[in-house]
């Protein structure tokens, strides 16, 4: 028989393991992409990291603009995005410091396996864009400020096409949710590679258009100004952003596969 | 936060009153298809909530039971199942409503049928069932000895159709499943707030926030007013 008194002593015991709190030097908050979540690329990399510096990584995946959103504001200690114009300005408007890019993967054009717009031999992305706007096909947008739908505005910019045209649904969702919605549809979007390989199963559609480097996806690590908010954890943010531009996880970045395919290639230099 | 809870609901205030056309199309997405789903489920749950209360037969024990299940049933499961349904391989996916208002409009139905048989069936439990049967006596056909017994319980079939409507209304589970939050198209209340406090920006949620609010402050002092009159009787 269960005795009453081990059980409790069991369950405070487990209590404390599990409910203690951390000291606040130890723990850094990092404000990253869904992508880089969503890819597993952080469950592979973080526990290497807090094994060797002691810190505890804990990670707010959100889009690109809430991430930029959440560094101004000060709630987090580091942040790690994608997109490049709107961290310019964050560092311009001095609230990140130290940008590195660290890595990069490739935006790509999903659309139905018969491609309608035959967007398959275009030149150039605008050109894409351009067809399928012309073609009456539906274009899914995730439509919420994200990295990846930052890139899409500046393409429909560059085409000089006015992101209005009938097939055009802005839908206002994370990656994920909106490929599977551009499958529902047979539309047409415009998604990073690593959350393509991830669904590939479950999607009938194919890669149209694959725009090499004009459609580099770069991601940078930005620390965020102590001036600006003296009570980060400043230290933690400066260790997390060394060791990731450090040969060791360097070569895990390149490593990391998904279903046999390499996600992101490491890119800093010094 | 360096914005300022002012400035925020300033921000919002000014989006409300310069009827910002984003706004107003959130808002009338979601007035048109609460309506649509609350119209059209309307008559016949009072008709089944009327039976279930003054009827006697087989099963009735079951149904009874099974809609109060269903009231307490999360919107997003009730997503979840308009989704398999609609969807390309699903039994009604050629129809093709996935992420459509027409979608939206049969989640909607399917989350507030439950809350509108439940309250009926209550409120018309708790009529005197003399104020039926003298009527029938004083030979009033079926149709109007149901209407004198709709008379008696205004307000708790008001209550009924408040709470079946402001339970759509709000709903934000089956709204994102179904209609995929389709901006101008399938795109209400609930999905722009979710969505605009997933962007952080906060104004227009909160813009979309007051609206709900005052809806709801509104409907809730009308009944308010409605039972006000009908205090218990002293005498």
């Amino acid at each position: 028989m269960l005795n009453l008194k081990s059980i409790f002593s069991f369950a405070l015991a487990a209590t404390l393991v599990t409910g203690m709190p951390a000291q606040a030097e130890e723990i850094i908050k990092l404000a990253t992409t869904t992508s880089t979540e969503n890819s597993g690329l952080l469950k592979n990399l973080l526990p290497k990291f807090e094994a060797e510096s002691g810190y505890k990584v804990q990670v707010i995946a959100t889009g690109t603009g809430k991430a930029l959103k959440l560094a101004r504001q000060g709630d987090v200690d580091v942040i790690m995005t994608h997109a490049p114009a709107a961290e310019a300005k964050f560092v311009d408007e001095g609230f990140g410091l130290l940008p590195r890019g660290i890595m990069e993967n490739d935006f790509v054009i999903l659309g139905p396996k018969n491609d309608p717009a035959k967007i398959r031999n275009s030149k150039t992305v605008e050109e894409a864009f351009a067809k399928i706007a012309e073609s009456g096909a539906i274009f899914v947008s995730r439509g919420d400020n994200s990295g990846t739908n930052m890139k899409e505005m500046i393409i429909w910019n560059n085409a000089k096409v006015d992101a209005s045209f009938a097939g055009y649904k802005s839908v206002g969702q994370g990656m994920g949710k909106t490929l599977l919605m551009a499958n529902e549809l047979q539309g047409y979007t415009l998604s990073d590679r690593g959350t393509f390989v991830a669904y590939k199963a479950k999607l009938d559609m194919a890669i149209d258009f694959d725009g090499g480097q004009a459609l580099a996806n770069p991601y940078q690590i930005m620390l965020i100004n102590p001036a600006k908010y003296p009570d980060l954890n400043h230290k933690g943010a400066r260790a997390f952003s060394d060791w990731l531009i450090g040969a060791e996880a360097q070569g895990m970045i390149n490593s990391y596969k998904v279903q046999g395919e390499q996600l992101f290639k490491a890119t800093y230099s010094e | 936060m360096n914005e300022g809870w002012l400035a925020l609901l300033q921000q919002a205030l000014g989006l409300l009153f310069s009827l910002d056309p984003d706004v107003w199309s959130i808002v009338s997405v979601s007035f048109s298809v609460s309506f649509a789903a609350l119209g059209i489920t309307l008559l016949p749950s009072m008709i089944l909530g009327f039976m279930l209360a003054f009827g006697r037969f087989p099963g009735r024990w079951f149904v009874t039971n099974l809609i109060q299940t269903l009231q307490s049933i999360p919107t997003v499961v009730i997503g979840l199942l308009v989704y398999l349904m609609l969807t390309r391989m699903g039994p009604l996916g050629d129809l093709r409503w996935l992420f459509t208002q027409k979608g939206m409009i049969l989640g909607q139905m399917m989350i507030c049928a439950p809350v509108l048989v439940a309250m009926s069936q209550a409120a018309f439990t708790s009529v005197d069932r003399r104020a039926w049967e003298t009527s029938r006596t004083l030979g009033a056909s079926w149709f109007r000895g149901i209407l004198t017994v709709c008379r008696e319980l205004k307000v708790p079939l008001l209550m009924a159709i408040v709470a079946g409507f402001s339970r759509i209304l709000t709903e934000v589970g089956c709204s994102m499943m179904v209609g995929g939050n389709i901006a101008d198209v399938t795109r209400n209340i609930p999905t722009a707030i979710a969505l605009e406090t997933s962007k952080g920006d906060f104004a227009q949620a909160i813009a979309l926030g007051l609206v709900l609010l005052i809806l709801s402050l509104v409907l809730n002092f009308t009944l308010g007013a409605l039972r006000g009159k009908a205090e218990p009787r002293s005498h």
